[in-house]
């Protein structure tokens, strides 16, 4: 099968564009019957006497004629020359699906028992999937309406979702922020759902610390979680041995980390693209295996527990409301709601400390010169650069915001082990970079938002949930090679700043 | 180590370069006058850009010595560039371009110039914690960092283009921004690497002309600026040189002015073989050739 190209190049098989898409929608399905014939057909099931084989091949059927017309129309679409069509559809679709999703995961979780696809839950299913459509279809007919009926040619027509999403994202930005400090207020909201967005914050913060070292200075790093362990294990070794409180303790593991992050750094200094990534992701496993075997320090994987909680301005957060708790100061009714709520937000203000200061330093000489390094590291040379400081430092400042989050993490968790910080944790961090698009802030907020929280709206669909978490990034990165947000705003400008298009801005080789 | 002489900025002495069994630079001296533009030339492989990359910290000589004279510290001590870390190179005062053009593609034309000027940015913000803060100083800098930059762009005629991505530029223009990129770092010696190739004839009128103007110091850092210049197109090398340094198999083969390099027997057998060119010479030794014999009747061949 062909990815579908770009729709100036008029297929050869115009002239009989029926058969033409018929014979390639057969090949499709062909494809898919050979893909989903061992993979759905055939189901092992115990049963009586041993393992059973069931075969399903209704459901292949079903599949399989829903590839054949799909391909069919794409294949018809496109020797039709919907020029608009297929461009808006592929617009509409990641927004209405980002906009159904966000829905989801802002409802009172389902009773416990029912999902998705049980009958207590066909009413909501039924409810998100009008959003969708109804989503989708506004957004395809903006979409469809606003582009140009001319030849679109690649570099265009990803220019004007650029600028859509641009105009977008100029209210998408300040929407997602209020309602990301409204979200505990909204009545509807409960424990489940600021938990949620503890975590869904906790890896938008983390995004946001990696995208200085991957999206901004372009130096591949594999190994982030390392980070994100030092702060969690020093705030935890300091807080339960020697009883400081968070707030001297968090600055502390944000600096241990930061270290980490030079210690990291200087080894690597000479190293680019692949070996780079490799020696990055040997260092996040060393600090695991150093974690789990040096019992005497870190409990090895028995872990750190009693790691004591947070005081709002050394005000307790007791579940009993005694004298010098939160509830009693404030005369409230004791609840642990409190203390979510108060986690909630101290995420979220981490979180947005590090965009800020990502912000400010992108617009600083040093922002600068690590984009200028991800472009040409020789050319930073022969301009006086000390590549060697540069790349330290965005090492470092990534790392430390790392620590920060780990910090958190362990403050949240009041329990850890090596156990949360496995390369899994490294590569969700790295993905949701990467799909958010290299260097974006607000793709890299969407794509947590999306990653995580999908993953969790999915709960319900048990062991297909990864299915569908592959199938969306795969999604993405075919409908968007670079990226959620591929282009580039300018840090400076004599008159009006114009995005720069993604194909011109460089990758980076480590 | 003898003192450099008042008028020479760059002096290169005995310089030596061995990449394992090859020996691509076998001591060779000269010297750069202050305020003046000499060229570097001679055929394919002579070792041209391996002296540049000496001269600009991106190789360490394997022997021999380059020193820069600083106008400040005539008389003084130079700076011994064979012995400075690479990125130390430009703040001594030397900026380089590339033969093939390096420029930040995915960045504007602005923000490269103000990349260029890192150095001196930096130094406002306070090493960067200072800017995020946001104290006054730097706002200040930043302003005088984007004057500078905006009167090389109207120095190299791309003003219009200052917000487009480098990547997106015209060849020419990005030939232009390159050298607009090395004169915002404040060089004492510019070394160019090939400015005119792959430009069309009335491009290398204009970049000789924009040459000559960063010499004599009409361009806005005011002050003259001193060239050194690697380059195949014989036209723009005899009209602006005020010096030409002829390379063969990384040997030193002639040194004079540009009437007395052209007449020189050595240098055209260099370029055209030890007979006389036949009609069956070499595509690259023809139109090299031509250039040196026809340099009189305005620009030669481009390589």
């Amino acid at each position: 099968m062909s990815a579908p190209a770009g729709v100036a190049e008029a297929p050869p098989r115009a002239a009989a564009p029926v058969a033409g898409a018929l014979r390639e929608a057969g090949l499709a399905a062909l494809v898919a019957l050979g893909l989903f014939g061992p993979m759905v057909g055939l189901r092992t099931e115990p049963g009586a006497g041993g393992l059973m084989l069931v075969q399903r091949w209704p459901t292949v059927a079903l599949l399989c004629a829903m590839v054949f017309v799909g391909r069919f129309g794409l294949v018809w679409a496109r020797s039709h020359r919907f020029p608009a069509f297929l461009p808006a559809l592929a617009r509409a679709v990641p927004l209405a699906l980002a906009l159904a999703l966000l829905f989801a995961l802002m409802l009172p979780p389902l009773p416990t028992g029912e999902t998705l696809l049980s009958a207590g839950g066909h009413d909501r299913a039924l409810a998100l999937l009008a959003l969708f459509v109804v989503a989708g279809g506004v957004f395809l007919a903006l979409g469809w309406g606003r582009a140009a009926p001319a030849v679109a040619v690649a570099s265009t027509r990803s220019g004007r979702w650029e600028g859509s999403l641009r105009r977008f994202g100029r209210v998408l930005g300040p929407l997602l922020l209020a309602l990301a400090l409204l979200l505990p207020a909204l009545p509807w909201v409960g424990r489940y759902t600021l938990d949620l967005g503890i975590l869904v914050l906790t890896y938008v913060m983390l995004g946001w610390g990696l995208n200085i070292v991957v999206g901004l200075a372009g130096l591949l790093d594999l190994g982030y979680v390392a980070f994100y362990a030092v702060g969690a294990y020093s705030y935890a070794l300091l807080s339960t041995s020697l009883g400081w409180s968070f707030w001297l303790c968090l600055p502390l593991a944000g600096i241990m980390a930061a270290f980490a992050g030079i210690l990291l750094g200087f080894p690597v200094l000479r190293l680019r693209g692949d070996y780079l990534a490799i020696v990055t992701l040997g260092f996040g496993e060393i600090i695991r295996i150093v974690l789990l075997n040096w019992v005497s320090l870190t409990g090895g994987p028995n872990g750190i527990g009693g790691i004591p909680r947070p005081s709002f301005f050394g005000l307790s957060f007791s579940a009993g409301g005694g004298p010098g708790s939160f509830a009693d100061f404030f005369g409230l009714e004791p609840s642990p709601t409190h203390r979510v709520v108060f986690l909630y937000y101290l995420i979220l203000a981490l979180a947005l400390l590090t965009n800020w200061v990502t912000i400010r330093l992108r617009r600083q000489p040093l922002g600068r010169a690590w984009e200028a390094l991800r472009e040409d590291e020789i050319a930073c040379r022969a301009l006086g650069i000390n590549v060697t400081t540069t790349k330290l430092t965005a090492f470092a400042l990534g790392a430390m915001f790392g620590g920060f989050a780990g910090a958190f993490f362990a403050t949240r968790q009041a329990f850890i082990s090596p156990e949360s910080f496995t390369f899994l944790e490294s590569a969700i961090v790295l993905a949701i970079v990467v799909l958010g698009g290299l260097g974006s802030q607000i793709g890299v907020a969407i794509a947590a938002v999306v990653m995580i929280g999908g993953f969790e709206v999915f709960r319900d669909l048990a062991e297909w949930r990864m299915l569908v978490f592959g199938g969306a990034m795969v999604l993405i990165m075919v409908l968007r090679p670079r990226g959620i947000v591929a282009s580039r705003t300018p840090t400076v400008a004599l008159g009006k700043r114009r995005a720069i298009s993604g194909e011109l801005v460089g990758e980076g080789h480590g | 180590m003898s003192g450099v002489a008042g008028t020479d900025i760059l002096r290169v002495e005995d310089l030596s370069m061995r990449f394992g069994g090859l020996l691509a630079v076998a001591g060779v001296s000269f010297e750069a006058a202050r305020g003046a533009i000499t060229s570097l030339i001679g055929p394919n492989g002579a070792g041209k850009t391996t002296v540049f990359n000496c001269v600009t910290g991106f190789y360490r000589p394997t022997g021999g010595a380059v020193l820069l004279q600083a106008p400040e510290v005539a008389g003084g001590a130079p700076v011994a560039l064979h012995r400075l870390a690479g990125h130390r190179i430009v703040r001594a005062g030397v900026a380089r371009t590339f033969q093939n053009i390096r420029l930040f593609s995915g960045m504007t034309a602005l923000e490269n110039l103000l990349v260029a000027q890192h150095n001196a940015l930096m130094a406002a913000t306070g090493w960067g914690i200072g800017a995020v803060l946001g104290l006054v100083r730097y706002p200040r800098a930043e302003a005088a960092a984007i004057d500078r930059a905006r009167a090389w762009l109207a120095a190299t005629n791309l003003l219009e283009r200052a917000d487009d991505p480098a990547g997106a530029l015209p060849y020419g223009a990005q030939r232009r921004l390159e050298i607009a990129r090395a004169m915002c770092t404040d060089p004492l010696l510019l070394c160019l690497d090939e400015p005119a190739a792959g430009l069309n004839p009335r491009e290398s009128d204009q970049l000789a002309a924009l040459l000559l103007r960063i010499r004599s110091g009409e361009a806005p850092n005011g002050a003259p600026c001193s060239i050194l210049l690697i380059e195949h197109d014989m036209g723009v090398v005899m009209r602006i040189s005020d010096r030409v340094v002829v390379l063969d198999h990384g040997r030193k083969i002639a040194d004079g002015t540009p009437a007395a390099v052209r007449a020189d027997p050595k240098v055209i057998a260099a370029y055209l073989g030890e007979e006389e060119a036949d009609e069956d010479a070499p595509a690259e030794a023809g139109v090299a050739g031509s250039g040196v014999a026809g340099a009189a009747s305005g620009p030669g061949g481009t390589a």
